[in-house]
């Protein structure tokens, strides 16, 4: 009698064992995104990194994403995949820091990366990419190529990662033409073409003459172009919405990492921790420089090498504050990463103030 | 160019779409139904103009495309809300569910892809004419559409005698059906016009406004639209204001910000809704002296013989 009980404990055990063994063959990924995979921006280059952890994991692992998840009411989708058996789930908007944090909590054993992020848990990891780099470069060229000495900033939502963007961009105008302005307007949208493209227009008409953007669709490039005015391309490589008037892109490239930390949770050594990095591990890339001059090609050039090689950086001290006030220095000669990723001020010059 | 003409053109840009959707809602409301998938429409409208635009590089066939999508998820609506008496506002939001499912699937493949935009009216001289040429003889042909739209329904529903028909029908189809008028045949109609119209203004995001295709790129307006539908009470001229308040608001919001002034951008972006609530309000209060009519709106019509 004993001995059947103990046939019956076995055959459960072993049938446990191969639904386990059966689990861990197949990593199940999942991926949130704030806007839609065709937005060709932010999140069109977040699905390409997905692409290519399919690519390199093949049947190793099963990939699910959801599209269009509104920030304020993302829990409900994160926590829709945790408990659907993915192990592994990037979050990638900086809204969904307290949702992905609230879900972790109650899903010990499912790993999170969230995207642009300033908190982790043990099971939380943040990262995020140094578009600032991107950005100052940017600048640059703007500041060479304006005729009316007014650069144009269309903003998604002010979070530190965008007014770190704006400042970088204007640091890299006033690097090199002192008497340029920059005008910022908001459109309270990741992703709202229509409304992008008006921001675009209030900027042109108050006498932007190049204009760049912190929205995820081409629609700014576009409403640019069909005015003849310059801009710069965001996310990914925009040129082809406007290959007379696009002067580069700042693209970001996922791929190396989502394959890095995808290959971390199939060999089990995976850690929660925060990666920030831009131009030198190419997770920032920058578009081919176009539509300039050939020395303004060549300062653009040399900035880049110069931030790859970490000779140069946008926010090198003194770093001054609005009011003229030198910030603090907690990087040796720059702005420690940390003050980048949490930047709350703009910088001495930019005549406007942060929305609250 | 003045800075004033150029903010007035852009408030016309933002207005036109509103507008072009607003009308189509505002004849299906007259004839007694409401219709809550215009987002649906008008993102087909979007999708499958946009489409046909980089098939054929034909405007006017994708104009055509844009109107036709509209119409094409217009008659289903009627399919199951007048001719199969469903639940109006669940078929409404299965409409838009659906009319976005269905866009993002017919477009997927002209994502990334570029067009001219379509170009602005210029007639020589009159075009010309400092400010006023501008504003009055150089827009796009759909701000003109728009308003022509306008007027001819104000009159067709004042002045026709098919008008009166719809709006007999919308006060009270039972009335009406005991007139001998055919109500469903009249609200299909009336629905399927609501689509063209909707489509249009779909069509006008995608080939003029923002010209390329991307999933979502109606964001919402056609929710807008029925917000200004519900804002006009039924009067064709209110309509026209609410288009341009809405536009105006979201417009000069920017401008603003753009002034470095330091306004809240959410307060201000927030203010066309504000307006549209206290518009409500005022409404209601207004209407409830003269209460009678509209008690069948949105009630689908059994013909009992």
């Amino acid at each position: 009698m004993k001995s059947w009980i103990k046939a019956a404990l076995g055959a459960v055990a072993a049938a446990g064992l191969a639904a386990s063994a059966s689990a861990q063959e197949k990593l199940k990924v999942g991926f949130i995104y704030v806007g839609p995979v065709g937005d060709f921006g932010w999140t069109y280059q977040h699905d390409q990194g997905r692409l290519a952890i399919e690519k390199e994991f093949g049947a190793r692992i099963e990939t699910t994403f959801v599209e269009k998840v509104p920030e304020n009411d993302s829990e409900r989708a994160i926590e829709q995949l945790a408990r659907t058996g993915h192990k592994l789930i990037y979050t990638t908007s900086f809204g969904y820091m307290e949702p992905t944090l609230r879900v972790a909590a109650r899903y010990p054993g499912v790993k999170f990366e969230h995207a642009t992020g300033v908190k982790r848990a043990a099971n939380v990891a943040t990262y995020s990419a140094k578009f600032h780099e991107g950005r100052y470069i940017a600048g640059q060229i703007a500041g060479r190529m304006t005729k009316t000495n007014t650069l144009g900033y269309v903003g998604a939502f002010p979070i530190p990662e965008v007014i770190a963007g704006i400042n970088a961009f204007y640091l890299g105008a006033k690097s090199v033409n002192p008497n340029v302005k920059i005008k910022i307007v908001w459109v309270n949208s990741w992703f709202d073409p229509p409304k992008e493209a008006d921001a675009a227009k209030v900027l042109l008409d108050q006498g932007v003459d190049v204009l760049t953007q912190h929205t995820d669709s081409p629609a700014p490039v576009q409403a640019a172009s069909a005015r003849g005015v310059l801009s710069f391309g965001q996310a990914s490589d925009m040129s082809r919405f406007a290959p007379n008037h696009v002067l580069t892109s700042i693209i970001d490239d996922w791929n190396p990492y989502y394959i890095e930390r995808t290959k971390a949770v199939l060999d089990g050594t995976w850690a929660s921790k925060d990666t920030f990095d831009g131009l030198a591990k190419g997770k920032v890339v920058m578009g081919p420089y176009r539509n300039m001059p050939d020395d303004v090609k060549k300062m653009a050039e040399t900035t880049e090498a110069g931030l790859r090689a970490g000779t140069m950086d946008a926010f090198k001290c003194p770093v001054l504050d609005q009011a003229g006030k030198p910030v603090e220095c907690k990087g040796g000669d720059r702005l420690s990463d940390e003050q980048v990723f949490s930047m709350n001020f703009y910088v001495q010059g930019i005549d406007d103030k942060i929305p609250q | 160019m003045s800075f004033a003409f150029l903010v007035f053109l852009s408030i016309i840009t933002a207005a036109t779409p509103l507008l072009l959707a607003a009308l189509g809602e505002h004849v299906v409301e007259k004839s007694g139904v409401l219709n809550l998938g215009v987002e649906g429409m008008m993102i087909m409208g979007a999708s499958l103009g946009f489409a046909v635009a980089i098939l054929t590089g034909s405007s006017v066939l994708a104009i055509g495309a844009g109107i036709g999508a509209g119409m094409t998820l217009a008659g289903l609506f009627a399919l199951f809300a007048v001719w199969g008496a469903a639940n109006q506002v669940a078929s409404g939001l299965a409409l838009t569910i659906l009319g976005t499912g269905v866009a993002n699937v017919a477009g997927v493949s002209f994502i990334g892809m570029k067009r001219e935009t379509i170009p602005s009216l210029s007639i020589p001289y009159l075009t010309d004419i400092p400010f006023l040429g501008r504003l009055l003889f150089g827009q796009d042909p759909f701000v003109y559409a728009s308003l022509a739209l306008a007027l001819g329904i104000s009159w067709w529903l004042g002045s026709t005698r098919g008008g009166l028909v719809l709006r007999g029908i919308g006060d009270n189809h039972s009335s009406a059906h005991a007139l001998g008028h055919d109500v469903r045949v009249v609200r299909t109609l009336a629905i399927l016009f609501g689509g063209g119209c909707a489509g249009l203004a779909g069509a006008y995001l995608s080939l003029i406004y923002t010209p390329f295709w991307s999933p979502g790129m109606t964001a919402g307006r056609g929710w807008i639209a029925l917000a200004i539908v519900v804002f006009a009470g039924g009067r064709v001229w209110r309509l026209v204001l609410g288009a341009y308040l809405f536009g105006g608001m979201s417009m000069l919001q920017l401008h603003a910000q753009a002034g470095a002034i330091g306004i809240p951008a959410q307060f201000l972006s927030s203010l066309p809704y504000v307006a549209t609530i206290l518009a409500l309000v005022l409404l209601g209060l207004r209407e409830r002296r003269s209460q009678g009519n509209g008690t069948m709106f949105a009630k689908p019509f059994i013909p009992d013989r």
